[in-house]
C-alpha cells in the first residue's frame, strides 16, 4: 500500500452510494495556468479585472454557438437519475460532483442573467449571481469532471454534463483562469508536436531503441519508421506510447501487427501526438489547430491511410470531430476514406487471417477489459453501433484464452471512467483521481476475487497512466493494467522466414 | 365578471404557452450544432434516431436505466396525464369524437394515477438526500401545482361535481368567441386557475423539457461523422484552410 495524505476509500463488495457530504472536495483544485501558457493560447494571463462581464459575455456567446448548451440548461427537471452515476460523486460524496449539481453551478447563473424566471424570481428557481465564490466553485468542480459522459446515458433528456464542463472551462480560460496541466500540454503540442514535449531527435532515438529491444526479444527486425514519405499508413498515437509503461508495449504491439501484415507505415515527428486536449478545455479553435497538424503530416508524407493508436479522447476527436474540423479526407485511399482505430485495423487483419496468433502465449493471464469512456460513449468502431465494445473484446479473445467481463453496469456504455480523464491526469488532483477510481476498482476487485483476473486491458493512454498510479493505492499491482496491443503483440507468432 | 376573468385568463395562457414555446423552439433551431455529439452507441440511420426518440418519449428509456423508482412514478404520472388530457378533449369536440367517448371511463383512474405518481415523485424529492440537495423551491412547487390540478380534477369527479354541460358550453363559447357563463363552483375555479398558471409558466421553466428532448443533440444526431462530413453554422466559417495558413509547415 502506498501511503497517501488522504484516506483511500475502502472497497466494499458492492458499490455504495455515499450520503451527501457538502464540501467534501472543496479543497481540491488543480493549479492555475501561468500567464505565459495562458497567453500562448490567446487567453488572458491572469484573472481580468472585469471578469464578471467577460464571463457573462463569453457565456452569452457560447449559448449562441452550441445548441446543446441552452437546451441542456433549460431541460433539466432535477429528476435525480444522474445523481448516483458520476464516479467522482461515488468516490467523494461531494454533492457538487453529482452531474446535475455540477450543471447547476452554471444553470443557476444562466437563469439569473439569461432567463425571465431567474431575472425576476431568482430565489424561487435557485438562480444565483455570478459572484467570486461561484467562480471559485466553477474552477473547482469543472475540474472534478472528467467529461466521461456517463451521466448522459441515464438522463431522460440526454443532458451531457461534459458539454457544460467544457463550456465552464472555456469561460474560465477566457477570464484568465486556465488550468495549468491542460494548457501547458496544448502549448507543447503547438511548439513541438506532442504532449510530452519530445523533440524529433529524442523521438528518433526512442524508436531506434525500441527496434533494438524488439529484435533482442524476438529475434526479428521490426521497424518503427519515422517521417517516411510514401508509407501507406500514418500512425498517430498518444506520445505516452513512446516510453511510458505499459503504453510502450502497446506501441510495440502495433509495430508487430504492421510488420506481420506487411503494411508500410510511419510515425510523424510533426504530428507525434494523437491526444487533443483542445476537447478537454472546450475550445474549438485549439482543438482544430491541434488536429490540423495531423492532416498536414498526412498530406506531407503522402500516406493513404490514417490510423489512431490506443487513446480514448483522441479517438473521440478523430472519429466524431476530425471530418468536421480538418476534413474532408478526400486524399486518402477510397477503401479507407476516414481515420481508423488501430483496433479496427487489427480486427480486420484477424478476420482476414492475415495474422498468425498463438493465444497460449498469454495463458498466464486472466484478462478483463476496461471500456474507456470516450471510446464507449463518444465514438464507434467498425460498421455497427456498439462496435467499440465488440471489436476490442474480440481482439482480446483472439489473443487470450482467458477473458472475463466485469459487471454489466460497469462496462460498455455504462463503463466508469478510470478517474483521470478529461485533463485531470495531474498530480495536483491525485486525491480526486484515487477516489474517482473507486467504482472501477470495485468492479475490478469482484472479478479478481471471483474469477482470478490478473490483468485489465485498456485502449487509452490516460486510463493506463491513471491505473498504473492508482491501482497500488488500492492494493493492486500496478502492472495489472496492460495495452490491448501488448496482448496482441505477445501472441503474434513470427517465424524466421518473415 | 367571473366568466370574463377566466375567459381572458385562458386566452392569455394559451397565447403565452403557444407563442412562448414556439419562440423558444425557433431559438433552439437557429443555434448551430457544430460538432457530432450523440451519446454512443447511437443509431447510424435517421430511422434509427426516430426510433431512439420514440423509445425515449414513450418509454423513458434512459430514465429506466437510470432510476427505477423515478421511472415508475414519472412514467405513471406522464401517461396518466396524457390520458387525462385526451379525456378532456370532450370539452372541445362537438359532437364528441367516438374514441374520446370510449376512454371516458378511464379518466377517473388516470386522475388518481397522476396523483399517485406525483406523490411518489414528491416524496422522493424530499426523502432522498441527493435529490433534496438539487431541488429549488420551484421544483417542489411545480409538483404541488400539478398535484393541485390532478386532485381538484379527481375531486370534481367523485365529490364536488360541477355542471359539465355548462362548462362545455363555456369552453365551446371560448373557441367560437361567443362567451357563455362559467359555472361558479369553487373547485372548478381552483382547477382552472392552476391550469392557467401551468400554461403561463411552461415556456419559462423546466417544463420546457417536453419539447427539449427532441432538440437534444446527444439523442437526435445520427452517428455517422466519418461517413458524412458534418458542417453547421459558424463551424463552416472557421474554415480549416485559414487555420492552416497560420501553421508552420511540417518537416515530414
Amino acid at each position: 500500500m502506498v501511503k497517501q495524505k488522504f484516506p483511500v476509500p475502502v472497497i466494499t463488495e458492492h458499490l455504495q452510494v455515499p450520503r451527501v457530504q457538502p464540501d467534501a472536495m472543496a479543497e481540491t483544485k488543480p493549479f492555475v495556468a501561468k500567464a505565459e501558457f495562458q497567453e500562448a493560447l490567446g487567453f488572458p494571463g491572469e484573472l481580468v479585472d472585469n471578469w464578471q462581464s467577460v464571463a457573462l459575455d463569453k457565456m452569452s456567446e457560447l449559448l449562441g454557438k452550441y445548441r446543446a448548451l441552452p437546451v441542456f440548461l433549460d431541460a433539466c427537471v432535477k429528476c435525480g437519475a444522474c445523481t448516483d452515476k458520476c464516479h467522482y460523486y461515488l468516490g467523494t460524496g461531494d454533492p457538487k460532483n453529482m452531474p446535475v449539481a455540477r450543471q447547476d453551478l452554471m444553470r443557476n447563473v444562466y437563469r439569473r442573467y439569461f432567463t425571465f424566471a431567474g431575472r425576476y424570481f431568482p430565489k424561487l428557481v435557485g438562480a444565483q449571481d455570478l459572484t467570486e465564490s461561484v467562480l471559485e466553485d466553477w474552477y473547482r468542480y469543472y475540474h472534478q469532471c472528467s467529461e466521461c459522459r456517463r451521466c448522459s446515458v441515464y438522463c431522460p433528456f440526454g443532458i451531457d454534463t461534459a458539454e457544460i464542463t467544457m463550456a465552464g472551462r472555456e469561460i474560465l480560460a477566457s477570464v484568465g483562469l486556465g488550468q495549468k496541466y491542460a494548457n501547458e500540454i496544448i502549448g507543447k503540442v503547438h511548439k513541438i508536436g506532442n504532449n510530452l514535449g519530445l523533440p524529433e531527435p529524442a523521438l528518433a532515438d526512442t524508436l531506434t531503441g525500441l527496434e533494438e529491444e524488439v529484435e533482442e526479444d524476438i529475434g526479428i527486425q521490426v521497424r518503427f519508421p519515422l517521417d517516411e514519405a510514401g508509407a501507406d499508413v500514418l500512425l498517430v498515437t498518444p506520445s505516452a506510447d513512446f516510453f511510458a509503461e505499459p503504453h510502450v508495449d502497446g506501441l510495440i504491439g502495433y509495430a508487430k501487427v504492421f510488420h506481420q501484415a506487411g503494411i508500410r507505415w510511419t510515425l510523424s515527428s510533426y504530428a507525434s501526438e494523437a491526444a487533443n486536449f483542445g476537447i478537454f478545455i472546450g475550445n474549438y479553435d485549439q482543438m482544430q489547430k491541434v488536429a490540423e497538424r495531423i492532416r498536414q503530416a498526412a498530406l506531407d508524407l503522402g500516406v493513404r491511410r490514417i490510423v489512431i493508436g490506443e487513446c480514448g479522447h483522441a479517438w473521440r476527436v478523430a472519429y466524431s470531430y476530425w471530418n468536421t474540423l480538418i476534413g474532408p479526407f478526400d486524399f486518402l485511399d477510397t477503401n479507407y476514406p476516414a481515420p481508423q482505430h488501430v483496433c479496427e485495423l487489427t480486427y480486420d487483419l484477424i478476420q482476414r487471417g492475415a495474422l498468425t496468433l498463438d493465444p497460449s502465449a498469454n495463458d498466464e493471464k486472466i484478462v478483463t477489459f476496461h471500456d474507456s469512456c470516450n471510446v464507449s460513449r463518444g465514438s464507434r468502431m467498425g460498421s455497427m453501433p456498439g462496435g467499440q465494445f465488440t471489436l476490442p473484446r474480440e481482439i482480446i479473445q483472439s489473443v487470450c484464452n482467458q477473458f472475463v467481463d466485469m459487471a454489466p453496469e460497469t462496462t460498455h456504455e455504462q463503463t466508469f471512467c478510470c478517474g483521470g480523464g478529461g485533463g485531470l491526469l495531474t498530480d495536483d488532483l491525485l486525491e480526486l483521481r484515487v477516489k474517482g477510481a473507486l467504482p472501477r476498482v470495485t468492479a475490478l476487485k469482484q472479478v479478481v476475487d471471483n474469477h482470478g483476473v490478473t490483468h485489465m486491458a485498456a485502449i487509452c493512454a490516460i486510463c493506463k497512466s491513471q491505473f498504473s498510479k492508482v491501482l497500488p493505492t488500492y492494493g493492486f499491482d500496478m502492472d495489472m493494467i496492460v495495452s490491448v496491443h501488448q496482448l496482441v503483440g505477445d501472441a503474434l507468432v513470427f517465424n524466421s522466414a518473415h | 365578471m367571473l366568466t370574463a376573468i377566466f375567459a381572458i385568463g385562458l386566452y392569455l395562457a394559451v397565447l403565452v404557452l403557444v407563442v412562448g414555446t414556439a419562440f423558444r423552439l425557433v431559438h433552439y433551431v437557429r443555434i448551430p450544432v457544430p460538432l457530432v455529439i450523440p451519446t454512443t452507441p447511437a443509431p447510424i440511420t435517421r430511422t434509427g434516431v426516430v426510433a431512439r426518440l420514440f423509445r425515449e418519449v414513450v418509454f423513458f428509456e434512459s430514465l429506466f436505466k437510470g432510476s427505477k423508482w423515478t421511472w415508475l412514478f414519472g412514467w405513471i404520472f406522464h401517461f396518466a396525464m396524457l390520458i387525462a388530457l385526451l379525456e378532456h378533449l370532450r370539452y372541445i369536440s362537438e359532437p364528441v369524437w367516438w374514441w374520446i367517448v370510449a376512454i371516458q371511463w378511464i379518466g377517473l383512474y388516470a386522475g388518481i394515477a397522476m396523483c399517485l405518481g406525483l406523490v411518489g415523485l414528491a416524496v422522493r424529492r424530499i426523502v432522498v438526500d441527493r435529490i433534496r440537495y438539487i431541488s429549488a423551491p420551484s421544483d417542489h412547487l411545480m409538483l404541488l401545482l400539478l398535484l393541485g390540478i390532478a386532485a381538484s380534477g379527481v375531486g370534481m369527479k367523485v365529490l364536488w361535481h360541477t355542471d359539465i354541460v355548462a362548462l362545455k358550453a363555456f369552453v365551446i363559447g371560448l373557441i367560437r368567441f361567443d362567451w357563455q357563463p362559467l359555472p361558479a363552483d369553487p373547485v372548478l375555479l381552483i382547477h382552472l386557475s392552476l391550469v392557467i398558471v401551468l400554461m403561463l409558466i411552461f415556456p419559462f421553466s423546466k417544463l420546457l423539457h417536453a419539447p427539449g428532448v427532441f432538440f437534444s443533440p446527444t439523442r437526435n444526431m445520427v452517428d455517422t461523422p466519418r461517413e458524412r462530413r458534418h458542417v453547421s453554422g459558424w463551424g463552416e466559417r472557421t474554415s480549416r484552410r485559414k487555420v492552416m495558413s497560420q501553421e508552420p509547415k511540417s518537416r515530414g
